[in-house]
């Protein structure tokens, strides 16, 4: 037993490492303290990742919460400050890592804003990059309703969710050559095309996964436990969302519905038919069923994605055809799961000095972006991901700030957990769906 | 790209040459180079699409400087009127910018007495429009008032930009690093924050930090 108790300024401090939670109770119940203050994390099961919360408690009431982060912070925005433009993908990828798709493609509209070539991406790579940042939405959305199940004491939901996420992923680590992380949305359109068969293995995830959608909800929609533990708790109305800059899932749950692929489109969403699921019950019952709906409309539009790019966009450039900012060779995926391009090495080693210099200059110096600022939004599963670009007109960006929603969506745990019961702090953290690389950075 | 730049730079400011040297030296042909800095921008009226119409929403005097660049509106605010505009923006019937998108800082050395920057993003639900609001504070008196009063989300984003950027948001109820450990000395964003070098075992060579080694642009 570890247990050790010490006299500090607060009062006594006890370290529940496991099997000593009877002398705690025993010491509380002697006490004539009323109050309890609870540290919660960073490291702990039910935090997602390295989130701390300190709960001042009155029973088992939450008359106080704290959320404290930073313990993942990396300096990604500070990275990138000595990286090309298109090396800075590699570093946002990495922020959010459940959604990389999403952060990589914020990042690129705002160079693409900024380099004035948005009308030039061709049609091609924005279908490819609809279809990813739907699969992308549901591999991040499955892991928020299974961990959320998992952290209510549900294994199977978990399971489920993971196993479903992993087709997600295969499907992804066929496309790009990496599960996660993969760079693959870069500025001027995507790095690879699709390789051989990537079509038909999206075409057999969206054959399964309406099932596996139905025996989530069959797990989750209607079970008693489930229900108890999340209607009516973590209660939070518009007003609370607008005021604390709340979006996404959080705030489709309050009945407002504000999705960013319908009112300010981007990548051609306009294009696509599909609806913005919205519940009205404000609670963290309402945002699971937001982010089922949700999944169910991403299928309809990985469908639509999938018959364009067999049909009218079967083939065409995938990278803007400006030599000045695409990249100069036209990578294929091979076996090994890397990017190459045999001709173009044929082609720049052996038969053209010029574009040997192009390829030279283009990768290491990379292009130069006009000097100014943009702020650049895309739906991501958790809300609006911002992208700040500045640039000064060189090859490096200036400053690159992120608006992570999971940043900003930590700061309503006080609101939905106070005067609530510390069994539902869990569910209100996990109806957040924080992932903390993004609120770090 | 020269003609994306949509204006004369009102202060040219040179620098020459491409790799920083200077005297003799300079082998790479690039000695005569001239770098301009970027221009600070003011457009002039029509600003286009609701812009006009919003910028006039606002009372006079309220903008200093009006940016439209890449289809996005800027309003450049002083910073003692900051909090009556955000006000204004937010419960304005033709403004209605409810939604706040965070604070974002922006450190730019050269631009004396008015070195940091607080950028902050609005969006209007009910207008489905976006504006941006950039306020700045110089470096010897790094103070911005808080706007945690009108958009209670500012909270961590102003203790985020504290935390990097050393802008002290007056008024804020709880003004204190975030991300950073809470003994951590400098703010990390800053252009002048020192980066450090790399010893390596070679008759005690350095790998230069990022902003020191040779540099393209």
């Amino acid at each position: 037993m570890t247990t050790h108790a010490t006299e500090a300024a607060e009062g006594k401090v006890y370290d529940v490492a496991g099997q000593d939670w009877d002398q705690l109770v025993d010491t509380v119940l002697e006490s004539d303290e009323e109050r309890l203050v609870i540290n919660m994390g960073p490291q702990h099961p039910s935090t997602h990742g390295v989130l701390r919360l300190v709960l001042t408690l009155d029973g088992e009431t939450v008359t106080e919460a704290r959320t404290v982060i930073g313990y993942l912070h990396t300096g990604i925005e500070k990275n990138i400050e000595f990286r090309t433009w298109t090396q800075g993908v590699t570093f946002v990828t990495r922020m959010d890592y459940l959604s990389p798709i999403f952060n990589e493609t914020a990042y690129c509209l705002a160079v693409e804003k900024l380099l004035g070539i948005t009308e030039r991406i061709p049609a091609r790579a924005e279908a490819i990059r609809v279809m990813m940042m739907e699969l992308t939405r549901i591999s991040s959305h499955m892991v928020a309703i299974g961990t959320f199940g998992m952290e209510l004491g549900a294994t199977t939901p978990f399971l489920f969710g993971v196993r479903e996420r992993e087709m997600v992923l295969d499907v992804m680590e066929y496309i790009t050559g990496l599960r996660m992380n993969m760079a693959y949305v870069r500025p001027g359109g995507v790095s690879v095309d699709l390789p051989a068969g990537a079509l038909d293995k999206v075409g057999e995830l969206l054959k399964v996964m309406p099932q596996r959608l139905k025996d989530m909800r069959k797990l989750l929609d209607a079970n008693p436990v489930y229900l108890r533990r999340t209607k009516d708790v973590a209660y939070l109305d518009l007003t609370g969302c607008m005021a604390l800059g709340i979006t996404g899932p959080i705030l489709r749950a309050a009945g407002l519905p504000w999705d960013l692929r319908k009112s300010q489109p981007y990548c051609g969403y306009e294009t696509y038919d599909f609806d913005v699921p919205i519940e009205q019950s404000c609670d963290v019952y309402g945002r699971y069923l937001v982010r089922v709906a949700e999944m169910e409309e991403s299928l309809k539009i990985i469908e639509q994605c999938l018959e364009r790019l067999a049909g009218p966009l079967k083939a065409g450039p995938v990278m803007i055809e400006d030599k000045k900012i695409g990249w100069p060779a036209q990578l294929a995926l091979g076996p090994d799961g890397l990017g190459n391009s045999p001709n173009h090495i044929a082609h720049i080693m052996s038969s053209s000095m010029e574009a040997l210099i192009h390829h030279f200059k283009l990768v290491t110096e990379g292009f130069r972006v006009p000097a100014g600022q943009v702020y650049s939004a895309v739906e991501s599963p958790r809300g609006e991901l911002g992208a700040h670009v500045v640039s000064d007109g060189g090859t490096r960006p200036y400053r690159v700030h992120f608006r992570d929603p999971s940043f900003t969506h930590l700061q309503a745990v006080p609101a939905m957990c106070e005067g609530g019961m510390i069994a539902d702090v869990i569910s209100a953290v996990a109806s957040i769906d924080p992932v903390m690389g993004g609120v770090d950075r | 790209m020269s003609d994306n730049l949509p204006e004369v730079p009102q202060e040219p400011v040179a620098r020459t040459g491409m790799f920083g040297v200077s005297g003799t030296g300079d082998t790479s042909g690039y000695g005569g180079l001239v770098v301009r800095r970027a221009p600070q921008l003011s457009t002039p009226r029509p600003y286009g699409g609701y812009f006009d119409e919003l910028v006039d929403a606002l009372p006079e005097g309220t903008v200093e400087r009006v940016v439209v660049d890449r289809g996005e509106l800027t309003l450049h605010i002083a910073r003692e009127r900051l909090v009556e505009t955000m006000k204004k923006l937010r419960d304005d019937a033709a403004l209605r910018f409810e939604l706040s998108l965070g604070v974002s800082g922006v450190h730019y050395p050269e631009e004396s007495g008015a070195e940091l920057r607080a950028v902050y993003h609005l969006a209007s639900i009910t207008h489905n429009r976006r504006v941006r609001v950039e306020v700045s504070a110089p470096d010897t008196d790094r103070h911005i008032p808080s706007t945690v009063s009108v958009y209670p989300t500012h909270d961590w984003h102003e203790r985020e930009t504290y935390d990097f950027f050393g802008i002290i948001f007056d008024g804020h109820p709880a003004l204190t690093r975030i991300e950073m450990p809470d003994d951590w000395e400098g703010h990390p964003q800053r252009k002048d924050y020192p980066l450090g070098g790399i010893p390596v075992e070679y008759r005690g060579a350095e790998i230069p930090a990022p902003d020191q080694r040779r540099s393209y642009a």
